[in-house]
């Protein structure tokens, strides 16, 4: 465990969780190759799209729309839940958590809903190059939502169970990020996938 | 039932691969025999499996590279002998390309890999005093991974068959179309799941050279190998999702249909090749940097020198890793990108060779004023730069676009890259070895044996690769498994399968060594037998699990701490004991690699119920790990003192 450290947030305070925030700082750079070769792929195949239907014939405006609304909302609170974290409040950073990971949920539904459709209209995985890159960069951000809602809940139930400690601070704010990048990568979809794709 | 047992069976059996199975069926009855009659498994479970400390994790990948080391060997003489003379009919096509495949894959990612992973482990922590990695659990996580990859892949030779498309699995060769027998799935999946244990690594080591050198460290005073680690796990961080992902779309145009490297419905197999390369090229500059941090210890070690150009050491070193992200086209010159595009790649190929020159004079200034003393593995740093220097010279003749219509794709190239790839990386590596030997094992190599090796490794390795050169610009086609007596090639490729004979006698004098070594060698060496210079040499050997009794300060040394402790007096060790945190060992890391194994056996044969059971297995162990509370353990001031008494008996840094 190390020295504890007063004078910084709580999340900061151990040596092991500097260690932590710091590697899991450096993953977020391989998260950030990791969709960068997604992206690069799918610009590469976007137009390549054979028998099957385009971007345009087969995105719709009102769930992509709901997507970005809970998940930018999201964002924030999670934002809100570090907050609480840092004012030393279990209750509302439970509560923030938990919105958050709804909100997550409520994503994940449309997403699901999403891919239906998809399929449903004849645009599934295998149809073409086009498909196969859209919905796998889409299924990738989304299987990461999916990770980070098992991951949150879990982190939830510690903070529940144990309160607000160094281990527990330090877990809940390395979630954040994860969260806040998430965001960010659904920024890039919507702006180059789905907003480029209507147009 | 009868169907289901089909789908294991090889597709192209031959007497070969029944006596490997055999081999491989009765090895690992015998081995599993000998554990239980020696009551040895609570023992291995205990002390290496389960393992945290990064010197004993750094043993395993040393283990599993010379294991692997002789599994890619057997498949090169293999080859070899099938073109040894033409028309020849020891192999035939299918296997060829099954051997030509399993040995480059092997030899890049389950040999050299593993190897440089050893030396992060066991030395990046002692070079910089820590007391271990940053995530010693994620490390042992790492490792079995790793492990698990490598074992996945190499059982593909007994069940269901090896990958034939070669070690870059080129689509649309590599599609289900061309590529019918699972090899290829296993080729996906299992560089898959090593991969990922490669990504944690190099997380872990950034972490760990960013945050815990010892007080007084800075970035530039790091030992020149600990540089190159950095460097190499940055590339590693960044280089490696990149292969996630082609390795993912593999996966599923394999698996599942989709239409990512196809030549139909939109798909395009020259993305692979792209994707490959991003990765590709990168991960040779992951294996050569590192070798190059070796090559600057034992050279400034054995010149008795400090080296030459530290700085510039360094910054080449960085000039690299950003270049090494900027050349992959150079591996398709003449699969139709247009003459701009190849002329850029061209120039930045060679640019390359400007920093890597840089190094090269180093060495030599290093080398031009000191005093050298020629120990074995300084003579494998002498053997190395004239060896490499050669490789380099015909890289760049490969990095002339025009000129490489006429050797694209020959034995020239094949030459080459062992040019840079044995003198490069496998001699630093051997070299490596032999050096830190004594500090891994308290014992020291026997030097006239080991001189010997190198010498007859070199002769071997000029006479199978030279001639290499000169026939593939004759034209002799790389991966052609026979050629026509017509072509005027068998005598070189005799002179070649000679070649490979005598460096099949360097490995096995290795071994002959390290048994007559272990047999023979006085055990009362102290803990610097060398001589040597940086802070890894400054505890005792063996090395207690704790490194260092006391952290190192190196504030007022350079960056060889340990030479000024010895030559200027600078206190290293400052202060007094004190009780030392340690983390608990788990077990769980290993069987959360299980896990990963089944799931991705199950992949490679669509056994879904399976595969969904794998993982399961992987969420429920990550969920418990997430649960767990787990503060480590202490060792007590008065344990370490008691310890350090007994080894300061032995001698060793004060
Ligand atoms: C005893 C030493 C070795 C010999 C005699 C040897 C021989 C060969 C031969 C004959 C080929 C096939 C060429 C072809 O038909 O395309 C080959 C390919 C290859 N070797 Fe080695 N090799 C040796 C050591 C190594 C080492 C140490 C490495 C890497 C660290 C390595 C990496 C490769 C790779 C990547 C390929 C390309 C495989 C492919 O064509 O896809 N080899 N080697
Ligand atoms: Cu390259």
């Amino acid at each position: 465990m190390g020295k504890v450290n007063n004078n910084v947030p709580l999340e900061y305070s151990t040596e092991e969780n500097n260690l932590k925030i710091f590697g899991f700082w450096v993953f977020l750079g391989a998260e950030i190759m990791l969709f960068g070769t997604l992206f690069a792929s799918y610009f590469t195949l976007v137009d390549r799209t054979g028998a099957g239907p385009t971007g345009a014939e087969i995105f719709e405006i009102t769930p992509v729309l709901i997507e970005t609304f809970v998940l930018l909302t999201s964002s924030f609170t999670i934002g809100l839940a570090i907050h609480a974290m840092r004012i030393g409040s279990k209750k509302a950073t439970i509560s923030f958590m938990v919105i958050t990971l709804l909100l997550g949920a409520v994503f994940l539904g449309v997403e699901i809903y999403e891919f239906k459709h998809y399929v449903h209209i004849g645009a599934g995985l295998s149809v073409s190059a086009f498909t196969s890159i859209l919905l796998t960069t889409l299924g990738t951000h989304g299987l990461h939502v999916t990770m980070g809602l098992c991951w949150g809940s879990f982190i939830i139930f510690q903070i529940w169970k144990r309160g607000l400690n160094s281990v527990t601070a330090g877990k809940t704010f390395v979630f954040s990020l994860y969260w806040h990048f998430l965001d960010v990568v659904w920024i890039f979809i919507f702006s180059f996938i789905y907003l480029k794709g209507m147009m | 039932m009868k169907e289901f047992f089909a789908q294991f069976a090889i597709p192209h059996p031959s007497l070969l691969i029944y006596i490997a199975m055999a081999s491989i069926v009765f090895g690992t009855i015998a081995l599993v025999a000998v554990v239980t009659y020696f009551k040895l498994w609570g023992y291995l479970w205990r002390e290496w499996i389960t393992t945290v400390d990064h010197k004993k994790i750094g043993i395993m990948y040393l283990i599993t590279a010379l294991v692997m080391l002789f599994r890619g060997g057997v498949d090169a003489v293999m080859l070899r002998m099938q073109l040894a003379v033409p028309e020849n009919t020891f192999l035939e096509a299918q296997h060829y390309n099954e051997v030509f495949t399993t040995h480059g894959v092997v030899m890049i990612l389950f040999m050299a890999m593993p190897f440089i992973t050893f030396f992060f482990n066991f030395l990046v922590p002692l070079q910089i005093g820590a007391r271990d990695v940053a995530f010693p659990r994620l490390n042992n996580l790492a490792f079995w991974l790793f492990f698990m990859g490598m074992g996945l892949f190499n059982i593909s030779f007994v069940i269901g068959g090896s990958p034939d498309s070669g070690w870059t699995s080129y689509f649309p060769l590599a599609g289900n179309e061309f590529s019918t027998s699972v090899g290829t799935n296993y080729y996906m999946i299992a560089l898959q799941i090593a991969g990922l244990g490669t990504l944690m690594t190099g997380i872990n080591f950034i972490t760990t050279i960013m945050k815990m050198r010892a007080p007084g460290m800075t970035l530039f005073k790091m030992p020149m190998f600990t540089w190159s680690a950095l460097i190499a796990n940055l590339i590693i961080v960044f280089a490696f999702p990149v292969l996630t992902v082609a390795l993912a779309m593999g996966t599923m145009d394999r698996l599942f249909a989709t239409n990512f490297f196809t030549t139909v419905n939109g798909g395009m197999d020259m993305l692979w090749a792209n994707l490959f390369w991003v990765w590709g090229h990168p991960e040779v500059y992951i294996l050569i940097l590192p070798a190059f941090g070796i090559f600057s210890e034992v050279i400034s070690t054995f010149a008795r020198r400090n080296l030459y150009g530290y700085t510039s050491m360094v910054w080449s070193m960085i000039v690299i890793s950003v270049f090494s992200f900027a050349v992959w086209t150079h591996h398709f010159f003449t699969m139709g990108q247009g003459a701009f595009t190849n002329s850029i790649f061209s120039i930045t190929t060679m640019a390359i060779a400007i920093p890597t020159g840089v190094k090269i004079f180093n060495w030599l200034f290093t080398l031009y004023k000191g005093k050298i003393e020629m120990t074995t593995p300084m003579l494998y740093a002498m053997h190395f730069i004239p060896l490499f220097t050669l490789g380099g010279v015909t890289g760049v003749m490969l990095a002339m676009s025009a000129a490489d219509y006429q050797y694209h794709n020959t034995m020239f190239l094949v030459a080459h890259f062992h040019n840079v790839i044995i003198p490069g990386v496998v001699y630093a590596m051997l070299a490596g070895l032999t050096f830190y030997w004594p500090k891994m094992f308290g014992f020291m190599l026997n030097e006239k044996i080991g001189k010997a090796t190198v010498w007859v490794m070199s002769i071997g390795f000029v006479l199978a690769f030279i001639p290499m050169y000169i026939t593939g610009l004759d034209g002799q086609a790389r991966r052609m498994y026979t050629y026509s007596d017509a072509t005027g090639f068998s005598f070189l490729n005799m002179v070649s399968f000679v070649g490979a004979g005598i460096m099949t006698v360097s490995f096995i004098m290795i071994v002959w060594n390290i048994w007559y070594s272990f047999k023979n060698s006085p055990r009362d060496i102290s803990s610097d037998p060398w001589n040597a210079r940086g802070l890894e040499w400054a505890t005792h050997t063996p090395i207690p699990h704790y490194n260092f009794a006391i952290t190192p300060d190196v504030t007022d040394a350079s960056e060889e701490a340990f030479w000024d402790s010895k030559k200027k007096g600078t206190q290293l060790f400052k202060g007094k004991i004190e009780d030392i945190h340690m983390p608990n060992n788990s077990g769980q890391t290993f069987v959360m690699s299980v896990f990963f194994f089944i799931a991705g056996f199950a992949f490679v044969f669509s056994m879904w119920y399976l595969a969904i059971f794998g993982l399961i297995g992987i969420l429920a162990c990550m969920a418990y790990r997430s649960l767990e509370d787990d503060h480590g353990y202490h060792i007590h001031a008065h344990e370490v003192e008691e310890d350090e008494k007994k080894h300061a008996q032995k001698g060793g840094a004060k």
